[in-house]
């Protein structure tokens, strides 16, 4: 069944775009021939049911997978081939379904990371630690602190994250990967495993992001409300394929979408 | 009651992040300086100062440096023994040539040359992680045993394949060889050992040291952060090697005053790991608690055999200290994996809320 | 050049030009290789039953091996000897259960790796208050292994075979083969595979880990106890044996942590590798590289096959 593609929603311009990604393991296809794009400044969701493809397509946006074939524009520039440190460098961030956060550091720590690549002053200042070294550590401190007041977990900065209950440490983790001042955020079900209120306190924490910092945010996500009422444009995956790419409303009509969420063979 | 840091303010982030934040313990460490360095050349006797405090606190170091490695990046090594070793053979052979320049300099030069020994064999952390990396490096201590034996160039063509420690001063005081004082080489070792563990902690505390320790407990994670692994693991390697190089250098030159082979052998790599368990994987204070332990302990158990008054020879008193030892290690693995440090840590918080029980 | 030469050309030639001494190397090699193997093979049989990395496998060959010869110099004879130690393994196994991997479960296995370091001092430290230091002699006669040896003319000399050797390599195919039937046809095998997977999910199908447990290190015991017995009778029971079992990692890292035919072909790789090294390019280097060639055999096969040759991939999923 052909995808109806969206109508133009300008966000603004196509600031990442896969086309024709196709990636398996072993036997086992992932993703097949696969094209969508990113704009500049919207929230985009990928969706579809469990197994259809979707962390899987998080990760190749990341670098972390390489796709058997295919390209991936990020920022102008196309690339075969994504490595985790250009996607970092880039300006891509990300979230993970099992929380990778460092389990040995305090909350702090673990968004201090994320300031790594933006912090220079070599071996010898870091021996030191009084001078330039503490100077830039104390400067990234503040950026740290604002995220941590965004996010509004003041009081837990000192625990460590093994500690932590696990909608906290989502937030730890969402608040590590604003610290890499992306430009595209990448949010893995960013909303699983949290009651009513932890999802609207996060729904409102990503929200914040796109309209305050302007971050172009994809997020992957089951709870259709959220999808509906954060996304801009959606984009649906079944076992692989695009099956959907529009608005919400369009794509929650699609009766090709309806048939994969209840499982109906085609 | 003691320990309470309620009230006590920081007002800006350099204040907070400072390595004693807390009034007590920055009390705490001024007193212990001074005892070091002022009460103890004073008081103590020359046994425990030659037998005792030097050791431990060049063990410390070396224990400092593996942890760094192992504890910090996670990277488990049992290369030890022979990086210590590349210190005390490269200073021995840099004062032959160099006869003029202070021993203090080359024993800093050693560790450099430590630490490029120590990115060679960090190479294959490329690819190889965990058990395998542990197997790798016990290719590099016994591959360096075998250069000490081997390679006669490096202990100057000496019948007997040991080294012997040529006197050298500073401001005129002989501080290596047979005329230094123990309280002179006290005050070197301790001064070198307090200014290299500062230097270690700052690391620790700023990006290099929160990069290790999301190598050590995510590695995919810190990837896509944007840490390049493969720099950051050579970089483990290195340092870690310059410590372990720098104790080797001043295990000989400042202590023992000869070496051979075997001082650097693949036992002295497990003495130094188990000092990095016990004392508590991850901490700088805990490299100290585990050398004292290990070294203390087989002195414990003389003194075990003297109050109770037993006949044993040395050699039965050695296997109850092997024994003990792994019993020791089982025992920390099982009750508290973060070692002596921990309960420290714990003991601290006993004394925040004292006389409460929590 | 002449450095050239000598590295590349001459060892061969050498081969070449006495080809008896060459197969006779090639013996050694491969009964060494076997006698790794069997070490190799107590470190499968405990990985793969419980993800356990036994550092102190090499410790319970020289163990076991003391405590057979240190029963029969008390006057033991020399079956019942046998069978006392075969006991005294299965009480250690009992212990080991008890006082190290109970206490210690599902903990990360980098944390029971380390507990088997103390495990090795223990074992050695009990080995040499009980037993002493000092080398002493397998009971391999008392114990009906053959001795003597065969020497076959070939190529142009003779080559040596000891018979203790042979019926090494023969003890050592039968334990391989029982070994792989067990784990691959059994219901007990197939638990202990679970257990090595995942100690949760193995206890909430109610597999008794204890059970397991006791059962997989008792068996390495008897290897261990059978590689004691093959080796002390070549060169005497020694504490030195334990750094010489410190070989079978290389081993272990060739053939995978937990193929059994992998430990063989691992072994006789390491074996025979490390011999050849020694005998023909060892004088260009000084000798005794033999300590650490085995180490950098296996570290190169890791720079191109980081899972060894048997050992499966793994994916790391996130």
């Amino acid at each position: 069944m052909r995808a109806p593609s969206g109508p133009d929603v300008a966000v603004g311009d196509v600031l990442l775009s896969v086309e024709n990604v196709s990636l398996s393991f072993g036997g086992v296809k992932a993703v097949s021939d696969v094209s969508f794009d990113i704009r500049k400044g919207e929230i985009r969701a990928i969706i579809g049911p469990n197994g259809a493809g979707k962390t899987s397509m998080l990760n190749i946006i990341n670098g972390f997978y390489q796709p058997q074939q295919g390209r991936i524009t990020f920022k102008g520039q196309t690339r075969s081939k994504m490595r985790p440190h250009d996607a970092a460098h880039g300006g891509i961030a990300r979230t993970f379904q099992n929380v990778a956060l460092f389990r040995g550091m305090t909350a702090l720590d673990n968004i201090m990371t994320g300031r790594t690549l933006k912090m220079h002053k070599n071996l010898f200042w870091q021996l030191l630690r009084f001078g330039p070294a503490m100077t830039e550590e104390v400067e990234h401190r503040h950026r740290v602190e604002e995220i941590i007041d965004f996010l509004k977990i003041q009081e837990i900065r000192r625990t460590p994250v093994g500690r932590l209950p696990y909608g906290l440490q989502k937030r730890v983790e969402l608040g590590r990967a604003l610290a890499m001042e992306p430009d595209l955020l990448l949010l893995d079900e960013p909303m699983a495993g949290m009651n009513l209120e932890e999802k609207e306190d996060m729904s409102r924490f990503v929200l914040d992001v796109n309209d305050h910092y302007g971050t172009t945010v994809a997020l992957i996500e089951h709870d259709m409300g959220v999808v509906m009422d954060l996304s801009d444009r959606v984009v649906v995956l079944d076992h692989g394929i695009k099956i959907a790419d529009g608005t919400p409303d369009e794509v929650k009509d699609n009766q090709g979408v309806i048939d994969a969420y209840l499982g109906v063979a085609h | 009651m003691f320990y309470r840091e309620a009230g006590q303010y920081k007002t800006s982030y350099q204040a907070d992040q400072a390595l004693f934040p807390i009034r007590q313990d920055q009390i705490g460490i001024v007193l212990i300086l001074a005892v070091a360095f002022i009460l103890v050349p004073l008081m103590a006797s020359t046994f425990v100062i030659d037998s005792v405090l030097i050791p431990v606190l060049i063990y410390s170091l070396a224990a400092i440096g593996l942890n760094l490695l192992t504890g910090y990046t996670g990277l488990l090594s049992l290369g030890t023994g022979g990086f210590m070793g590349v210190g005390a053979f490269a200073c021995y052979k840099l004062a032959t040539f160099f006869p003029g320049i202070n021993v203090i300099v080359l024993i800093i030069c050693s560790g450099f040359l430590a630490a490029a020994a120590g990115i060679v064999f960090g190479m294959p952390s490329l690819r190889i992680k965990g058990f395998y990396l542990a197997v790798a490096t016990l290719a590099s201590q016994f591959f360096l045993s075998w250069c000490f034996i081997r390679i006669p160039w490096l202990y100057n063509y000496n019948v007997s394949a040991s080294i012997e420690v040529p006197t050298r001063t500073l401001f005129d005081i002989p501080i290596t060889g047979p005329n230094a004082t123990p309280v002179t080489r006290y005050l070197i070792v301790l001064t070198i050992v307090a200014v290299m563990t500062w230097l270690a902690s700052n690391l620790i505390r700023g990006r290099i040291g929160r990069t290790w320790m999301a190598v050590r407990d995510m590695d995919i994670a810190a990837e896509l952060i944007g840490i390049k692994l493969y720099p950051t693991k050579l970089l483990a390697f290195a340092v870690s090697s310059f410590y372990c190089g720098v104790a080797g250098a001043m295990l000989v030159f400042l202590w023992l005053g000869n070496a051979e082979s075997e001082s650097f052998s693949i036992n002295q790599s497990f003495l130094i790991l188990f000092m990095v368990i016990i004392g508590g994987l991850g901490s700088l204070l805990g490299s100290f608690f585990g050398a004292a332990l290990i070294f203390g302990l087989p002195i414990l158990l003389r003194m075990i055999r003297a109050a109770l008054d037993l006949s044993m020879t040395s050699a039965t008193l050695e296997h109850i200290n092997f024994i003990t030892l792994g019993i020791l290690i089982i025992f920390f693995l099982i009750a508290e994996p973060a070692g002596l440090a921990r309960l420290w840590q714990i003991g601290k918080q006993k004394l925040r809320v004292w006389p409460f029980p929590y | 050049m002449h450095l050239l030469y000598q590295i590349f050309i001459d060892p061969f030639v050498q081969m070449g030009s006495a080809p008896d001494l060459l197969v006779q190397t090639l013996w050694e090699g491969l009964v060494s290789g076997v006698l790794y193997a069997l070490i190799a093979l107590g470190f499968v049989l405990i990985f793969k039953a419980s993800g356990v990395f036994n550092f102190a496998q090499g410790i319970m060959v020289v163990f076991a091996a003391l405590t057979l010869v240190g029963l029969y110099a008390h006057g033991v004879p020399a079956f019942l000897a046998l069978a006392l130690t075969i006991g005294v393994m299965f009480v250690l196994a009992l212990a080991i259960e008890r006082f190290m991997l109970r206490p210690l479960v599902n903990q990360p296995d980098i944390i029971l790796f380390m507990a088997t370091f103390g495990l090795t001092y223990i074992l050695i430290g009990f080995g040499e208050l009980i037993f002493g230091g000092d080398p002493k002699i397998m009971i391999a006669d008392q114990l009906l292994l053959p001795s003597g040896s065969y020497s076959v003319k070939m190529l142009g000399g003779f080559v040596q075979m000891q018979k203790i050797d042979i019926a090494a390599a023969i003890i050592a195919s039968l334990m391989v083969a029982a070994l792989a039937v067990f784990f691959q046809k059994t219901r007990i095998g197939r638990a202990l595979r679970a257990v090595a997977d995942s100690h949760r999910a193995a206890l909430s199908v109610g597999i008794s880990l204890e059970y397991i447990w006791v059962t997989v290190w008792f068996a390495a015991g008897i290897v261990a106890l059978a590689t004691g017995i093959m080796w002390g009778a070549r060169s005497n029971v020694s504490f030195a044996l334990e750094i010489i079992a410190l070989k079978a990692l290389p081993v272990l890292i060739l053939g995978g942590f937990t193929s059994i035919p992998g430990a063989i072909v691992g072994g006789v790789i390491i074996g025979v590798g490390e011999k050849l090294g020694e005998f023909y390019w060892g004088p260009l280097l000084g000798s005794g590289i033999e300590s650490w060639l085995a180490y950098v055999i296996a570290l190169v096969f890791l720079l191109f096959r980081p899972q060894g040759l048997f050992g499966e991939r793994i994916i790391e999923r996130i």
